[in-house]
């Protein structure tokens, strides 16, 4: 097997999923699901809970094998090529669960010798980067979740891994190490590695990745650029007009479309912001103009028209139909 | 592609840190002395009876059991071991062996003749029923099987590393044994014969192939047979290991299966498919002394026989469901 070869076909491809389906029991967990992961990128797994992220991120490692479709890493098939595949994957799959009973550098010195060509040098090269020398050779047991975290992160990477899979990584982690684990995250990218991450927290994934893929109910409904999925989303304009009614009558006469249901498709933040009365409709930046005008010819008081910045948010509101994302 | 050795190294390391080992040899070296106690205050007791005159003793055993055979409240099925039982002990009189020499090294093949069905499984068990159980309740099951090696390496390890602990343990029982018992009952005793090869046909004792053969050899003989219950008491808990996802259970089962053993050889002589199930085979040591097998047609090559089928089997499962199945939480 050369793997350079397999790379070069594949064009820095690090993760390709295709057409991926599970079925456990009678139930299809997972529907259909493609995607790639390329090198040096941060790239987003979105979804509410149940939608089948876990499923799907087992299914990258072999814990789980699909029903049908492939999954490959580097060039190498996950489900028949373990040894092969695995080797340039590092990964937490839910939380990093480590053994408590040994110590840091143990739990890493476990690790390490399932995969032939790390060395102790290896070994203190990851915790340096982590940062986590000053209790390394402490009882895991003793340590707190933040740290059982980053000994986490160090048994992922020290099999110098091309692609690296983080299941919610800040579950748990107070602000401040959560900024501090997005920083990290960019560095490692930044080194060219493939950064594959879940979460079901829109603002994080939107803050981190370059590309993300939102699933839902087993499907994966869009795969894109973050800035290029939320741009492609109508926007959003907020109008506060008196009297409302006669307001939300002209609006609608114009051809604008007026959304009745607001809270199912816009943040929280912005909705707590808005008057009893406001108005929220979908159009396109250059009709406001033309609008203002006509309502005012018609003598209804424009107090105040709000444009909506588009966020991830909104889009993964709209795409799942208001479907639970706790 | 990455070979067997550091992954077995992984899980002696495991198991050592866990102190499970420790435990075991604790246990071992709190009960051992408590038996041997027993066993001296028991010797003492007749030594008295029989003021030291051990033929006295093993005339007085034969004519107690003569006496009971007679007797209408005493099953058959008891008269019948008892039956055999005289006769062996007449055998040793005509022979002029003590088959009860107090010493270090008869108590050592006593109580390991009578640890074989639960004692030892049960220390084996403590290291068995947690050594793929424990990673699946931990989550670090998660860790090991996404590392860039196939299942059936991580599975073998463990297995290896469960096989070499088995065998310590027996060997620790032994060595344990004999050093606390030696202290009580002095360390000699090697050189004492032990007659063995009684073949028994319905109730009457066929004589014929009975030799004496020192009881170091004997010692020798009943410790691989120990050996040869105890692997197979590992990979039948092995085997439940992978398929019980919390420890706790998986040591119920374990321990269901054996208790039942035990009571079935005590009832069990009526149902004669009872033979093929592998708790009432695991006396094997009863066929080196000549105690009659709790049901008609088991030997030693049909136990063995029984037992090599179900640990096979049970190996067999636990690879093909740890390999093929999902890992789900």
């Amino acid at each position: 097997m050369n793997m350079a070869n397999n790379l070069d076909r594949k064009e820095q491809v690090v993760l390709s999923v295709e057409h991926v389906k599970k079925k456990i029991g009678r139930k299809w967990i997972i529907e259909d699901v493609t995607f790639d992961v390329r090198e040096g990128e941060i790239f987003g797994f979105l979804g509410p809970n149940g939608a089948g992220k876990t499923t799907t991120i087992r299914m990258l490692v072999d814990l789980i094998k699909p029903s049908s479709g492939m999954i490959q890493v580097c060039g190498f098939d996950v489900n028949r090529q373990q040894e092969q595949a695995l080797r340039y994957v590092g990964s937490i799959v839910e939380n990093p669960e480590v053994y408590s009973y040994l110590t840091g550098w143990e739990n890493l010195e476990h690790f390490a010798r399932m995969q032939p060509g790390i060395d102790k040098r290896r070994i203190q090269e990851v915790v340096d980067i982590v940062r986590l020398d000053q209790r390394i050779h402490d009882k895991v047991r003793t340590y707190s979740l933040g740290m059982r975290q980053r000994l986490g992160i160090a048994q992922a990477l020290l099999g110098r891994p091309k692609l690296l899979i983080l299941d919610e990584p800040t579950n748990g982690l107070d602000p401040k190490g959560i900024k501090e684990l997005r920083q990290f995250i960019r560095e490692l990218a930044d080194g060219g590695l493939a950064v594959f991450v879940s979460s079901h927290l829109l603002s994080e994934i939107q803050l981190l990745c370059d590309r993300v893929a939102i699933i839902s109910r087993g499907r994966v409904l869009a795969v894109g650029q973050v800035e290029e999925l939320v741009a492609a989303n109508a926007k959003y304009v907020i109008w506060e007009l008196e009297p409302a009614e006669t307001g939300r009558r002209l609006l609608a006469g114009q051809g604008i479309d007026v959304i009745e249901q607001a809270d199912a498709i816009l943040d929280d933040a912005i909705i707590a912001g808005m008057g009893p009365d406001a108005i929220v409709t979908r159009m396109e930046e250059e009709d406001i103009s033309a609008a203002v005008k006509h309502l005012v010819a018609s003598g209804v008081a424009v107090q105040g028209v709000h444009q909506i910045n588009p966020t991830l948010e909104q889009l993964f509101l709209k795409m799942t139909e208001g479907e639970s994302i706790d | 592609m990455i070979n067997l050795l550091p992954l077995i190294k992984n899980e002696t390391i495991k198991i050592i840190k866990k102190k499970r080992f420790y435990v075991i040899l604790l246990i071992l070296l709190v009960l051992v002395p408590i038996f041997t106690y027993a066993q001296m205050r028991s010797a003492e007791r007749t030594r008295e009876k029989f003021h030291g005159d051990w033929r006295l003793e093993v005339q007085q055993q034969i004519t107690d059991n003569e006496n009971s055979l007679g007797s209408d409240r005493v099953p058959d099925e008891w008269k019948k071991y008892r039956k055999i039982f005289v006769q062996q002990l007449q055998y040793y009189l005509d022979h002029d062996v003590n088959p009860n020499e107090p010493n270090g090294v008869t108590f050592t093949r006593e109580f390991m003749a009578n640890s074989i069905t639960l004692f030892i499984p049960l220390l084996i068990m403590a290291i068995a029923s947690d050594i793929v159980s424990g990673e699946r309740t931990s989550g670090t099951i998660k860790m090991l099987l996404t590392r860039p090696v196939k299942r059936w390496k991580v599975l073998l390890s463990k297995l290896v590393t469960l096989f070499m602990f088995s065998s310590l343990i027996v060997v620790s029982a032994f060595i344990i044994t004999y050093v606390v018992s030696g202290a009580v009952f002095g360390y000699k005793g090697f050189d004492m014969p032990v007659f063995t090869g009684f073949q028994i046909t319905g109730s009457d004792v066929d004589l014929s192939a009975v030799h004496a053969v020192p009881q170091w050899k004997y010692l020798l003989m009943q410790g691989g047979l120990i050996w040869f219950v105890s692997l197979t008491i590992a990979s039948l808990a092995f085997m439940v290991s992978v398929l019980v996802r919390s420890t706790a259970a998986s040591i119920v089962v374990m321990m269901a299966a054996l208790i039942a053993g035990t009571i079935l050889t005590n009832m069990a002589s009526a149902w004669s498919s009872a033979k093929y199930l592998f708790m009432v085979n695991l006396e094997l040591t009863d066929y080196l002394s000549g105690t009659p097998a709790p049901i008609e047609g088991m030997n030693l090559s049909f136990s063995l026989a029984v037992l090599s089928v179900w640990a096979v089997a049970a190996l067999i499962i636990s690879f093909l469901v740890f390999t093929k199945r999902d890992i789900l939480n």
